[in-house]
């Protein structure tokens, strides 16, 4: 993946708890593989109304937040399925980093392994971000990983906490499965004891 | 003396390879299940021109995109069939198993594991799907992942975690007349919320539990996810154990007392301590179903829909008033005066045996007045089902008796519910769109989702079979 660098973006806020994954990618769209752009598919039916048509309350059909690239969400983002398209389709869009007060477990994960930064606060600052949002003349934020700052546009910095071993695969956009196949003689050493323990575990039939 | 240790914490030290020091644990990976969706995964190790480490502990089912009312064609959708035949070319590839299209063992992922034998307790097991803690209820510690992961597991046969926190719910007591396992979970995710359980794995233990069947604990921890929890786990005892005893790939012989003696130990010991404990008593627990776009959204079907003008916080005043717009629901309306357009007997939730057999003593004698779709959790229940006889009833009493698959909980294979349609369906989520766009979806027991269909509106099954 692409190291995560710098962001000085603007940002969309998205106050609605419990957004799923179905809500950020329809299921139907689930066929096409990751080279097709996802972001055409983000929150497809949430962003329109019955009638197909752009809906103007939406934050993301805004043409000042349309390249939004931090969305600012509410309490459970990203729940429901595991489907890892719903950061293809956030990625997609532009949006490389989520701010929320907790997150889908799944989500979170999927997130972390592909550039998109997940960032969680308390409510109430998230509450607080919002009206930030809401009442100053931009909606520019930055956010800084490496020192894991977010600064709004009234002056105010959060810092945020992250695992120290995502943040660098973030930064330098690190693959794990490299990583972790150094460790080989350390898996197939667990792997044969934990096979003559238990033959059961080693095998299928 | 050894501390007291939770039965998660024993199943994770043995399959820890190594611990970093930021506090991730390299985990092994015991069963690695794949469906349809995992073409991404694939993809990936193709383009880096890796191969499957552990093919021979690689699973592959079709189920989210097989027809299934016309299975032998994969599905009739040439897009659809194009991603069953995707699953065919890869695990080809890769030297995988699978029980594709046509396969006497192919179902539901979560169905066919431990139908098979596959799961067994005190394993690690994952796979991309967020409903792999139903296999918990063998006692087999399982969680659901995303491509990358499925990608690195396909890779490597291992997976970095990070230690959840635990929660113990404990749930006591006996269940009412027409109370399902269906009923217990939606009523403690009501309890705890759609994110209640987030970062922690969910032991479940108690009486109510213990008396449980092996199927209905599948049902409890099916749904730990739209609790928040990524695994549900319950220990193992003699009803595991008979309930394995002589599945396809079970232990055979002197590995199966091996087994036995091994999966004995374990169980959380008495003193051990969990981040966090909850406690429902079962006496609560109605026949119950959801009336809104979160798993939370479930009570009795004997309460009325929410009213908007009673919550205090205006943001939250604002989405129920969206809720129920989009659900097309009056606040104050009784429940059981909810019409449906149709009803869904299936998913890795609620499509086993004894699910179908709950479905089938509603339906029997009686005539559906809506449509309704029958779909076996897999081809051995099927055969099993029309074995019993359960096949006819339901033929009998107008519903449909389908192939297996995931079929209409997720519409992938063209399964769904139309625009503004309401679906009484015993599938796990009730998302907004969901069972497909503009589609509304209310959850329930099999045996609800059967009175549903016969009354043609949300209803008490105790006014159906007795006993409220």
């Amino acid at each position: 993946m692409e190291p995560f660098g710098k962001l000085d973006t603007n940002a969309a806020a998205l106050a609605l708890e419990n957004i799923d994954t179905d809500q950020i990618i329809p299921a139907r769209f689930m066929r096409a593989p990751r080279s097709t752009d996802h972001g055409q598919f983000l929150f497809h039916d949430m962003r329109r109304g019955p009638d197909g048509e752009p809906r103007a309350d939406f934050p993301l059909n805004s043409p000042d937040l349309s390249s939004a690239g931090v969305l600012v969400a509410d309490t459970n983002f990203g729940c429901g399925s595991s489907r890892e398209a719903a950061v293809y389709a956030l990625y997609d869009a532009g949006i490389r980093c989520v701010i929320a007060p907790s997150f889908g477990d799944i989500f979170y994960s999927n997130a972390t392994k592909n550039g998109l930064l997940p960032i969680v606060l308390d409510r109430a600052v998230v509450q607080s971000i919002w009206k930030t949002l809401e009442t100053a003349n931009s909606a520019r934020i930055e956010v800084d990983l490496e020192s894991q700052t977010v600064h709004l546009p009234n002056g105010v910095t959060h810092r945020f906490d992250i695992d120290p071993f995502k943040k660098r695969c973030l930064l330098e956009g690190l693959d794990d499965i490299d990583l972790t196949l150094r460790h080989s003689d350390e898996i197939e050493r667990h792997e044969q004891a934990h096979g003559e323990t238990r033959p059961w575990a080693g095998t299928i039939g | 003396m050894t501390e007291p240790t939770t039965l998660f914490e024993k199943i994770w030290r043995r399959h820890a390879i190594l611990d970093r020091e930021d506090g991730t644990t390299l985990l092994s990976i015991d069963r690695h299940l794949c469906h349809e969706g995992s073409f991404h995964a694939f993809d990936k190790l193709k383009a880096q021109g890796r191969r499957v480490r552990r093919p021979d502990l690689t699973v592959a089912i079709a189920d989210h995109y097989v027809s299934t009312d016309a299975p032998e064609t994969g599905n009739q959708d040439p897009s659809r069939r194009e991603v069953i035949e995707r699953l065919s070319r890869n695990t080809d590839e890769m030297g995988v198993r699978l029980y594709g299209v046509g396969a006497p063992e192919q179902g539901i992922v979560h169905v066919v594991g431990p139908e098979q034998g596959i799961t067994l307790p005190g394993l690690l097991l994952v796979c991309g799907d967020s409903h792999t803690a139903t296999h918990g209820a063998l006692g087999c510690l399982a969680f659901g992942i995303g491509a990358s992961e499925v990608a690195h597991v396909l890779a490597t046969q291992t997976l970095w975690q990070k230690k959840p926190k635990t929660l113990r719910v404990t749930i006591d007591g006996p269940l009412g007349a027409g109370v399902s396992p269906k009923d217990v979970i939606l009523h403690l995710i009501s309890v705890i919320g759609a994110n209640g359980a987030t970062g922690h794995m969910i032991e479940y233990a108690g009486s109510t539990i213990r008396e449980m069947s092996v199927e209905g604990r599948m049902t409890i921890c099916n749904m730990s996810i739209e609790a928040g929890g990524r695994a549900g786990l319950i220990a193992p005892d003699d009803k595991t154990f008979a309930y394995l005893k002589d599945r396809r790939y079970a232990p055979k012989d002197r590995d199966w007392e091996s087994a036995l003696e091994d999966w004995r130990s374990l169980a959380s010991d008495p003193g051990a301590r969990f981040d966090r404990e909850v406690s429902i008593d079962a006496r609560d627990v109605a026949p119950s179903i959801t009336w809104g776009t979160s798993p939370e959204d479930a009570m009795a079907i004997t309460g009325r829909v929410p009213d908007p003008a009673r919550e205090d916080d205006p943001t939250r005043q604002a989405a129920l008033s969206a809720t129920l717009d989009y659900m097309g629901l009056t606040p104050g309306e009784a429940l059981t005066n909810i019409a449906v357009n149709r009803v869904f007997i299936g998913s890795c939730t609620n499509a086993r045996i004894e699910d179908l057999r709950a479905a089938a003593a509603v339906a029997k004698g009686r005539a559906a007045r809506v449509t309704a779709i029958v779909v076996p959790g897999s081809t051995p229940i099927k055969l099993q089902a029309e074995a019993e006889g359960l096949d006819r009833i339901f033929i009998e009493a107008g519903f449909e008796w389908r192939a297996t698959g995931c079929s209409m909980c997720v519409g992938m294979n063209g399964d769904l519910t139309p625009p503004g349609e309401r679906c009484a369906s015993t599938s796990n989520r009730n998302f907004k769109g969901r069972q497909g766009p503009g589609s509304r979806t209310h959850l329930m027991s099999p045996a609800m989702a059967a009175a549903a269909a016969v009354t043609g509106r949300l209803t008490d099954v105790r006014d159906l079979i007795g006993g409220a």
